[in-house]
């Protein structure tokens, strides 16, 4: 497969952990692969190691199973998203039932699939996405936490979750059933978009305005941009664990086509 | 658990624990918190309870409610919040915000009540929109806070929001080119100098300090005549900066 060659050139992207200025464990894992366009963000939870053994099994089995996939050449993002999530929350569900210092075990999970000019995003629990495109920050995914749900009912403002004490109690996580609802989406992924994945470690300890600033600022060197907001979250009380990857759309990535195929999409078919 | 502390002229009354998702203050006896005086209305607030937070609303009381002096008509107490109904005041305190809680910014998954007894949870949820199951904080496995476990160093930190920079103001004085004379205050925690895309450092405001860091550009700023280098500088009163042949000057304000 010629994938890898396009997908390689066309995405820099950079990834950073830390446990942060009070915790002893980082239970935060990451992964990434510019040439299979993928990135993966888990912050797991449970007693002792227990969060480290469910984010670092997530992001080690999604990373095997979705290159071997790839491989394959499977071409349905969000449905490749679906089954394999699907198949990770089982083993983390399996091995959390079968040993009593894992039982209860989670981790909440963002994966993002770069193919053909697209972003495919995978997410469950309030670790994050945003997207810096222009001057414009956005944060892509809405958090599956008791927070949002009181901000989307308007029981409470975004601001008020600034100083709420039910911060970091969430509706979702990977690994904590037999079966587990994944949010998935899907949207257009152009040269110069700068996507930011990042636990709650960072936007807890953080405003989004600083972030904006930081990768407005720093965008042309990802990975001082990088060390920057971990910092910074640090520099506010480093509270958690604190995790970040960035990925810099530098090119065009659309996906090869025979020419009767390009033909018919010419004409809208 | 949450409490009130209901004081009139300086004199405690009694304490109200907070221990039902809905708490009712007014002169009528059907209230939890019955206030017999002609300035408080039939039934005057409300305070909601959900967990670890919790929400004080007026119900278009004909005198109004305040809180720190201020009038509120929905609110989200913090910590050492005064809420005034008439010539009574009430103090809201949670011991959440203000133990030693290392384990406080712990990401927590809601469980359905199969998963263990609930500790301080409401009993009714209806009100929220959370329809799926009622919600229980499963608590993490570790004992309390005082036992020895994980976060070995963590100092008595609140874990209220960002604490505020201590760092003092600074400025930077251009003293060269064009805009001679001219001062840039660093007010935000990352300032940019230089031509984006071309030369580009930019200035750190942390607790300890300001730091300059070259980002982007094939030569590297100077400071004191000498070229930075990758890492981070820390700057000092005076200190002089040249970028992309301007000169310029840092001190405190």
């Amino acid at each position: 497969m010629s994938l890898g060659q396009e997908l390689g050139s066309a995405l820099e992207i950079v990834k950073l952990t830390d446990p942060g200025m009070v915790r002893s464990h980082n239970e935060d894992s990451v992964g990434i692969d510019a040439e299979y366009g993928f990135v993966i963000l888990a912050d797991g939870m449970g007693g002792y190691n227990a969060g480290e053994v469910a984010s670092g099994m997530t992001v080690a089995m999604l990373s095997d199973n979705l290159k071997a996939a790839l491989r394959d050449g499977h071409r349905d993002m969000q449905a490749l998203a679906h089954e394999e999530i699907q198949k990770t929350n089982g083993a983390i569900f399996q091995t959390a039932q079968s040993q009593p210092q894992y039982n209860g075990m989670g981790t909440t999970l963002v994966l993002a699939l770069f193919r053909d000019n697209r972003i495919t995003v995978a997410h469950i629990g309030d670790s994050r996405l945003y997207r810096l495109r222009g001057e414009q920050f956005e944060q892509v995914t809405r958090d599956h936490s008791l927070l949002q749900e009181q901000i989307d009912s308007g029981m409470i403002t975004r601001e008020d979750a600034r100083h709420s004490h039910n911060k970091n109690l969430v509706t979702r996580a990977l690994g904590v059933e037999a079966t587990v609802e994944i949010e998935v989406h899907e949207y257009p992924a152009a040269p110069g978009d700068l996507f930011l994945l990042c636990s709650d470690g960072l936007n807890d300890m953080v405003t989004d305005e600083d972030i904006q600033l930081t990768l407005g600022l720093m965008g042309a060197n990802l990975e001082m941009a990088a060390q920057q907001l971990i910092q910074m979250a640090n520099d506010n009380g480093g509270r958690d664990n604190v995790s970040v990857i960035l990925v810099r759309v530098t090119g065009d990535f659309a996906e090869k086509r025979g020419w009767f195929t390009r033909l018919l999409n010419w004409f809208g078919q | 658990m949450s409490k009130l502390i209901l004081s009139l002229e300086g004199q405690v009354i009694r304490e109200i624990e907070l221990n039902k998702e809905r708490v009712t203050i007014g002169r009528k006896p059907h209230n939890d918190i019955q206030i017999e005086n002609l300035a408080v209305s039939g039934e005057h607030a409300t305070i909601t309870t959900i967990l670890n937070d919790s929400f004080l609303e007026d119900l278009d009381s004909t005198n109004g409610t305040l809180v720190n002096g201020s009038p509120v008509k929905k609110h989200v107490l913090q910590n050492g919040d005064v809420i005034e109904i008439g010539k009574f005041r009430l103090e809201y305190l949670n011991p959440q915000a203000s133990q030693e809680a290392p384990d406080f910014e712990r990401t927590m998954i809601m469980r359905s009540p199969m998963a263990g007894a609930p500790k301080a949870a409401p009993p009714d949820f209806s009100k929220t929109s959370i329809e799926k199951q009622p919600l229980v904080v499963e608590k993490p496995l570790q004992p309390p806070p005082q036992a020895p476990h994980a976060a070995p160093q963590a100092p008595a930190k609140e874990p209220a929001a960002a604490p505020e920079p201590t760092v003092r103001s600074a400025v930077i004085q251009v003293l060269s080119g064009a805009n001679t004379g001219k001062e840039l205050e660093l007010t935000k925690s990352l300032t940019s100098l230089g031509k984006p895309g071309v030369q580009v450092a930019v200035i750190a405001k942390r607790p300890h300090g300001y730091f300059i860091t070259h980002v982007q550009g094939a030569s590297f700023p100077l400071v004191n005549g000498q070229a930075l280098d990758n890492q981070p500088r820390a700057l000092n009163e005076h200190d002089i900066i040249e970028l992309a042949g301007i000169k310029m000057e840092f001190f405190y304000k």
